[in-house]
């Protein structure tokens, strides 16, 4: 690989602001450090249970007996709940007339199995006791027969007919199709045509904080339940199948302990209302280790197969991509994880011939739903090294190669999409690159190799789904600041961007700003911490309702002062005017003068994202998102061609992160996105044996520690040009996309072969460079 | 199994409570309201419940209460408080080590052992002393740069 040098960047204005664009301590990072941040498991209340649920040993079984007489004889246990008291105990999982696709009947998720289970974790029955250790005793007790049905692992087995039906009446959970152009006119405009498959692995969130909460009943009759969740809102889903009223559930949601879209489905919830609501007293529900691991979802498995058309000079003149993911025992998100990977399987780059089919099917293993990527890292590891297979075929530099056929704003998606904001692939691969600096040489066994990949990410939920969020600001008397907002903080700073959007706004330290959130009931709904999209659309909330209140505060201001509007400004908690600051007031005071004359210092705003239509199911053409995040990532490897290791010696990521609200906290995003990523390219893989899990815990799941890799340089670019606000895209998901696809092109760039399959493990490497050695 | 009566002494404060002989020491000081040790694996795999027993870094998780009955033990919480807070606590809220802080009070702990031992390590003595402690938040660079930081505040406070 030749040294690469940064392409100088478009001229951007952004102004210089006083609080956004510092890096300031977060509102929430001191009480985390002394250990004071109260998280969902650390709740008790007096008269509190405890519950612990029985889940299957099998992956596809009838229930042929259940006894629970002794479990519930045991001293201590208040009850043990099975689907008998559970009368229509079904969730819906899959989302009807969101997809734009039938709901399938069967796949509503069991609460507590009935007569099927249909993977290893599902819950079967709920043991609630006085102690915990009460409870876990009781739980050996329950005795069960299965009736053990043929069970289905692999999604390409569960596709053939015939395959046995996790449920009626096929396995094909939901498909998407793209077509834009036509296909085989651009294949045979085409010099070559590149066929590749790839595949990836089921992959653990491994949040650090295992599902937790603690729901009670409470005077008014409502529910109250504390949990730890990315999504507020699914108090009307647990009204549904408790068939209650909505306004009789309410979520308290905590700081969470790690997200990254685990904690985005209904987790402990459920379970504890329905055992609050059974006993009439505080029930606390905390998963083990093992059982966050097993009942909760993952990362879907893809098997994705690129044929390419390609000119000798360059430019790719058609794209026909087939994807195929592991959805697990029940549909949860798994359409729209499969609309994600489908509608970007293009990657970056402007092809006007394309045919994309996608398919998610059910076997009898661990569901799959969001995690952070969504679908988006499956289809980078894939789209990236795809096009390094190309350059290589064409005898072109993976970058000179890129750069004819990156996407530019203004171009077109697969899904004819428009680009609307900057696109910084060139910019961002470059820079990536650049700072690889020297490249380390090849010593003994080991070899050295580079690799890089880019990628468009979009921030925002689905246009179709008419996304909203809610934000109110209030300024006391005394000039300090209260929001209410409804945003769950998964540690990415949701909470802090909120604050620090309004304190810029309105002149105020940070710390005079005090945060409410994640409350269902009492803070306004602000939708879910997911798809990359709190920053963009509670951040666009807060700043509308903390302008409105500056406006208010200003309009005062122009009459005691006698000046323009436009010369007046808040800093330091004092109104002042810009050309004469000795001009000013303390906001304290001029708020007390609003509120004695009734102007209203509090604002409510709601943001709403552009809607659209749903896409047209045929075509797969329409909008689908609010905007792209565009960036890249480059690594060095270090391949022990004797043991097949590989080290990760460098990495570096660059992003356009639009504008950084706190650069310290998006520098975080990116290098813990980054690291995610490395983990997922040479070492997670969460295995399972005919539908039974190998890898139950921590011990045997392993995910990066300290010492693995050296830390990932981060470069933040900042394009202005995002739809959030001051400019800023979203950076929480797409900082994990590339790191697997770069990974595996520095690999293929360092043993002279390419692997297709993630992780890198050293068994693959070494049947790999078997492989080259029988060449 | 009839509970004993252990003592243990937490942050300075006495405790004697009953306990079965099986209940882990993690168990015990959640029980007893100590919530900032926290419960990541109960197996030893993560870290999280890191607390300093007579000046040592231990996974809570991995011992028995009763072996720590008349043990000084210090968690994390026991370090600072929000006027008065610990230099490890500062840097790790200044330097951007904190993100969902669910392994945080765990990290210091191992951090504060470090340092005991060696007030000035090197990046990677850091890395090899925290490297019992799972995070899968920060990608650990800015964890080892808040070490860095504290240990550097914390010798200049020593020197006087
Ligand atoms: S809870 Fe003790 S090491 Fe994980
Ligand atoms: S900050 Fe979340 S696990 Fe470390």
């Amino acid at each position: 690989m030749k040294r690469y040098t940064a392409k100088p960047l478009p001229p951007v204005n952004l102004p210089e602001l006083r609080q956004v664009g510092k890096p300031l301590r977060r509102v929430d990072a001191l009480g985390k450090a002394l250990g004071t941040t109260s998280y969902a498991g650390d709740f008790t209340m007096p008269h509190m249970l405890h519950a612990k649920a029985f889940r299957s040993t099998e992956p596809h079984a009838r229930i042929r007996r259940l006894d629970i007489q002794r479990a519930r004889a045991f001293p201590g246990v208040v009850c043990v709940l099975t689907a008998s008291d559970l009368p229509d105990g079904k969730l819906a999982s899959d989302m009807p007339g969101q997809t734009g696709q039938k709901r399938r009947s069967g796949s509503d998720v069991q609460i507590l199995a009935a007569e099927i289970v249909r993977y290893v974790g599902e819950p079967i029955a709920l043991v609630v006791a006085e102690t915990i250790e009460a409870a876990e005793q009781a739980l050996e007790l329950i005795e069960i027969e299965y009736e053990i049905l043929p069970g289905v692992f692999d999604p390409l087995e569960a596709m053939k007919p015939g395959a046995p039906t996790v449920y009626e009446p096929d396995n094909i959970v939901a498909r998407w199709k793209f077509r834009r152009g036509d296909v085989e006119t651009g294949m045979t405009a085409a010099d070559l045509v590149i066929t590749n498959q790839f595949k990836m692995p089921f992959v653990e969130h491994a949040y650090l904080e295992p599902e937790a909460g603690l729901a009670w009943v409470d005077e008014q009759g409502v529910i109250n339940i504390r949990v730890c969740t990315q999504v507020v809102e699914h108090f009307r889903s647990i009204a549904r199948a408790l068939n209650v009223p909505q306004n009789r559930i309410r979520i308290r949601g905590t700081m969470v302990g790690g997200g990254f879209g685990g904690k985005e489905d209904i987790t402990v919830e459920i379970l504890l209302a329905v055992a609050a609501r059974h006993t009439n007293r505080p029930v606390q529900m905390v998963y083990t280790r093992e059982e966050s691991f097993s009942a909760q979802s993952k990362r879907h498995p893809f098997v994705i197969t690129h044929r390419t058309g390609v000119t000798r000079s360059g430019r790719i003149t058609a794209a026909e991509i087939a994807l195929i993911a592991d959805s697990g025992a029940y549909p949860y998100l798994s359409p729209y994880v499969l609309l994600y990977a489908a509608g970007m399987a293009t990657g970056p780059y402007r092809i006007d011939n394309v045919r994309i089919d996608a398919a998610a099917v059910a076997t009898n293993q661990t569901f799959t739903s969001a995690f952070r990527g969504f679908g988006g890292p499956q289809a980078c590891f894939a789209y990236e090294q795809q096009m390094d297979a190309i350059a290589q075929q064409l005898g072109m530099d993976p970058l000179d190669f890129r750069r004819i056929n990156y996407l530019q704003t203004g171009d077109k998606t697969a899904s004819g999409q428009v680009i609307e904001s900057a696109a910084w692939l060139e910019e961002t691969a470059s820079r990536a690159l650049e700072a690889l600096g020297e490249k380390t040489p090849d010593h003994d066994a080991v070899k050295i190799g580079w690799g890089f990949s880019s990628y468009f990410q979009s921030y925002g939920r689905i246009t179709w789904l008419h996304d909203t969020s809610r934000a109110w600001v209030g300024l006391e008397v005394d000039g300090t600041v209260v929001i209410r907002c409804g945003t769950p903080d998964l540690g990415a700073g949701q909470v802090n961007s909120l604050a620090q959007i309004t304190a810029e706004i309105l002149g105020v330290p940070l710390e005079n700003v005090t945060v409410y959130s994640t409350d269902s009931a009492v803070t306004p709904l602000a939708g879910t911490s997911t798809a990359t999209r709190q920053l963009y659309m509670s951040g666009n909330a807060i700043s509308m309702a903390a302008s409105e209140i500056r406006r208010v505060l200003l309009e005062r201001a122009q009459k005691l002062f006698e000046e323009d509007l436009d010369n007046l400004d808040i800093a330091d908690s004092r109104v002042f005017v810009k050309d004469r600051p000795e001009h000013s007031i303390p906001l304290a005071d001029l708020a007390a003068m609003c509120a004695a004359e009734g102007l209203e210092l509090h604002n409510l705003a709601q943001f709403n994202a552009p809607f659209s239509e749903p896409i047209d199911p045929e075509t797969g053409q329409g909008r689908i998102w609010p905007d792209f995040t565009f960036g890249s990532m480059a690594v060095e490897v270090a391949v022990d061609t004797e043991t097949g290791e590989v080290d990760i010696l460098k990495s570096i990521a660059c992003h356009d992160v639009g504008r950084a609200i706190n650069p310290d906290s998006c520098r975080g995003q990116i290098a813990g996105g980054s690291l995610q990523g490395l983990g997922y390219a040479v070492m997670e893989e969460f295995k399972l044996h005919n539908g039974h899990i190998m890898t139950p815990s921590l011990s045997e799941y392993l995910i990066p520690t300290s010492l693995d890799f050296n830390p990932t340089e981060v470069i933040m670019l900042e394009s202005g040009s995002g739809v959030g606000p001051f400019g800023a895209k979203g950076i929480g998901e797409p900082a994990l996309t590339p790191a697997a696809a770069a990974v595996a092109n520095a690999v293929a760039d360092a043993i002279g072969v390419r692997i297709h399959e993630i992780p890198l493990t050293p068994e693959r490497v070494l049947a790999a460079l078997e492989k080259v050695a029988a060449r | 199994m009839t509970p004993q009566i252990v003592t243990l002494t937490v942050n300075s404060r006495t405790h004697q409570v009953a306990l079965g002989a099986h209940i882990t020491l993690l168990r015990a000081l959640r029980d007893l309201g100590y919530t900032d040790v926290k419960n990541g694996c109960e197996k030893g795999d993560c870290g999280a419940c890191a607390v300093l027993l007579d000046g040592k870094a231990v996974n809570s998780c991995l011992v028995l209460a009763w072996q720590a009955d008349g043990a000084q033990i210090n968690t994390n919480a026991g370090l600072g408080t929000q006027e008065n807070p610990h230099p490890l606590q500062v840097a790790f809220a200044d330097h951007g080590a904190v993100q969902c802080g669910y392994c945080t009070s765990g990290a210091i702990i191992a951090a504060h052992a470090l340092l005991e031992a060696n007030p000035a390590p090197t990046e990677t003595e850091i890395r090899q002393a925290l490297s019992g402690n799972l995070c899968r938040c920060t990608g650990y660079g800015q964890i080892t740069e808040a070490v860095q930081a504290a240990a550097a505040v914390m010798q200049k406070v020593k020197g006087g």
